[in-house]
């Protein structure tokens, strides 16, 4: 009896992931190529390789065609993947004053140096259902590039440079509040280690960046809406290219390629240090892998708010923000539910059936 | 375009990389020496959802060698389809023997319950943990929860036991009853029935504790003293079936599952599918000895 039954379970789940590839691909339709997904799907890419813990674009296609779209399955897809994986090296420290800049935007002030670059965005995009995607073939494309190319201007290309940025003229101005000296700095790595609580500011950073973009936005949403008090002012958002430098094992420094990311620097007012001198700005800081404003501006507003602990406000409780943002985890857990429970249903059902007696 | 080749992937004997699994087996050795003590780790992800068993796997993964002999239940069950899953996957990542024979393992991996059948010295049970904290009903904070493991604090517990006892009667903890373990620390034993907490007391096996998700590992050595939380007057008691025997042996002392025909008729069942078989085949199996147990009647 035992072979046969655990072979029942076996087969089950054969027959499940058979139809699993049957459901994709019953229509027998043309097979979705994953450089038409890292091209065509770039903002999803950049949410898996984000949420995945993982800068591998062609990796996160597949992991998107797999998921058959399911981003949270593909974000968890990437991250399983991640665990095989050696680290060899670790980077030094991204300086993204370094960037090229494809999108620049500041709402703090009109004018801001090198100027207000909107770049690849959505936002003003007026969201009409453009029904025109749907007949799209290879020759629109070809025109809309040409047409594209005929309008650059090469000559313009070459003297793009890197430019300053917001907080440092707020910063030679004095008007930023230096970081707390009893803050604890120490740098974690909570890939490595489990997050112990209270966590440094790495450890938060380094969760919020894999954290799932839509937990982060309704968390950073509700301290600007009213379960908190932190509304800030966008000091600056960029998206565009860094470079990544390793050392190599003679102590050279090695360039070894660019990531794409979206940075955002808030800036909210500050309390007063020690009660002494001016109030200042201070600023939250939010990085992530991909073009995803979303995720970054959320990141810099719980920045700041979990740099104040409140337990009266839900977004200002690291415990809270960290341990349920983390969307593969939440996920899983959440799924889990659907396991079966038997064994422990019957433990409670014998207390309850015991105090209907007890009752009686 | 891609060339095929770029993404053929080869994984390491039991999947986790070498000094991730090494660092699993040192948190391991010092949850060994802290009987009942949660030690935080990498936990890193696995092709398996957290709360589907991540913990157990690490565990298991970390110390499986290629002369194992690997036994998975869930629920009791060897046929679970979660069991299945990672039978599979645990067997295609080593290569090593699975068995459905309690007695023939070496490493027994288990969400739910422990076998009913008795353990032995050379062998290893594995728990998957979904919470690992026992506190955590009575106070939501890690940090603070630490805090009152290290100080022994343990009185929001008893007097939320305290507190069921005047409401319900009784303490209404079902799967999952905390106990204290070598006479120092309070832990969750995994949702097992109430049924199998006497037999982590002075076991001759050894029992790890995987909780993936919250990124926890514990252990009960062999030979520890593990005590369910109860009171002089108020003691704790195991689920009872009230002498009523399983449809298909007639077998009385072991965890039985209410299972439902179509007709709407209710059958009792040995929850413990190996267990089970070998009472079928009359094997006679040797049950773990535990005062609770010994109070109940045996067979028909």
């Amino acid at each position: 009896m035992g072979y046969f039954a655990v072979k029942g379970g076996a087969d089950a789940i054969q027959n499940s992931l058979e139809l699993l590839d049957f459901y994709r691909l019953k229509n027998a339709t043309s097979p979705l190529e994953i450089h038409q997904i890292v091209s065509q799907l770039r903002i999803a890419v950049g949410k898996i390789m984000s949420e995945g813990s993982l800068y591998a674009p062609e990796y996160a296609a597949i992991a998107i065609k797999q998921a058959e779209g399911d981003l949270l399955e593909a974000a968890f897809i990437i991250r399983a993947f991640r665990t095989t994986l050696e680290r060899r090296f670790v980077s030094e420290p991204l300086n993204t004053r370094e960037m090229f800049i494809r999108r620049k935007i500041s709402a703090s002030f009109r004018e801001i140096p090198g100027g207000q670059i909107l770049g690849p965005s959505m936002d003003y995009s007026q969201r009409i259902l453009d029904v025109k995607k749907a007949i799209e073939t290879k020759d629109t494309i070809e025109q809309i590039l040409k047409a594209f190319d005929d309008k650059i201007d090469k000559e313009k290309l070459a003297a793009i440079t890197q430019h300053d940025k917001v907080i440092d003229l707020l910063n030679k101005d004095g008007l930023i509040q230096k970081a707390n000296t009893d803050e604890d700095r120490r740098l974690t790595d909570i890939t490595r280690e489990a997050i112990r609580f209270p966590a440094p500011r790495s450890a938060r950073l380094q969760m919020m960046a894999r954290s799932e973009t839509g937990a982060l936005m309704s968390m950073g949403y509700s301290s600007m809406r009213g379960f908190g008090s932190v509304h800030p002012t966008v000091g600056e958002l960029r998206y565009g290219s860094v470079p990544v430098r390793i050392k190599d094992p003679r102590g050279r420094i090695r360039y070894i390629g660019a990531v794409e990311v979206t940075e955002a620097e808030m800036i909210t007012g500050t309390k007063k240090h020690n009660d002494k001198g001016a109030a200042l700005f201070s600023i939250g800081y939010g990085l992530c892998f991909g073009q995803n404003d979303t995720k970054v501006i959320c990141m810099g507003i719980l920045d700041t708010t979990l740099r104040n602990p409140d337990p009266s406000m839900p977004a200002n409780d690291q415990e809270y923000v960290l341990y349920h943002s983390e969307g593969i985890e939440a996920m899983g857990f959440t799924n889990h539910l659907k396991l079966p429970h038997y064994v422990t249903f019957q433990s409670s059902l014998n207390n309850v059936r015991e105090a209907v007696e007890r009752n009686k | 375009m891609i060339e095929e080749k770029k993404f053929v992937t080869q994984y390491r004997f039991a999947f986790i990389d070498e000094a991730t699994k090494r660092e699993i087996r040192r948190k391991l050795l010092k949850a060994i020496a802290i009987p009942g003590y949660q030690v935080p780790y990498s936990s890193p992800e696995m092709p398996i959802a957290r709360g589907w068993g991540t913990g157990g796997l690490h565990v298991t993964l970390a110390i499986i060698g290629p002369k194992d002999i690997f036994k998975i239940i869930d629920q009791g069950s060897d046929a679970s389809v979660n069991a299945c899953n990672l039978r599979n996957f645990v067997q295609t990542m080593t290569g090593v023997e699975t068995t459905l024979d309690t007695s023939k393992a070496t490493i027994i991996q288990t969400r739910h319950r422990i076998t009913e059948e008795v353990l032995n010295e050379d062998q290893i049970f594995v728990y998957q943990v979904p919470q690992p904290e026992p506190l955590r009903s009575v106070e939501r904070y890690e940090n603070k929860t630490r805090q009152m493991h290290g100080e022994a604090d343990y009185a929001k517990m008893w007097v939320s036991l305290y507190e069921q006892f005047v409401r319900h009667g009784d303490i209404m903890l079902g799967a999952g009853y905390p106990v204290k373990v070598n006479g120092r620390y309070i832990m969750a034993p995994s949702p097992i029935p109430r049924w199998d907490i006497p037999n982590l007391n002075n076991s001759k096996a050894i029992h790890l504790f995987g909780a993936g998700r919250e990124k926890r590992l514990y252990a009960v050595p062999p030979y520890t003293k593990v005590e369910p939380l109860e009171f002089e007057d108020v003691k704790f008691h195991i689920e009872d079936f009230k002498g009523t025997p399983c449809f298909r042996t007639g077998y009385k002392k072991a965890f039985l599952d209410e299972l439902y025909y179509d007709d709407g008729s209710k059958h009792y069942v040995i929850n413990d599918s190996n267990f089970l078989d070998k009472l079928v085949n009359k094997e006679l199996p040797q049950q773990h000895e535990n005062s609770y147990l010994n109070k109940l009647g045996n067979e028909a």
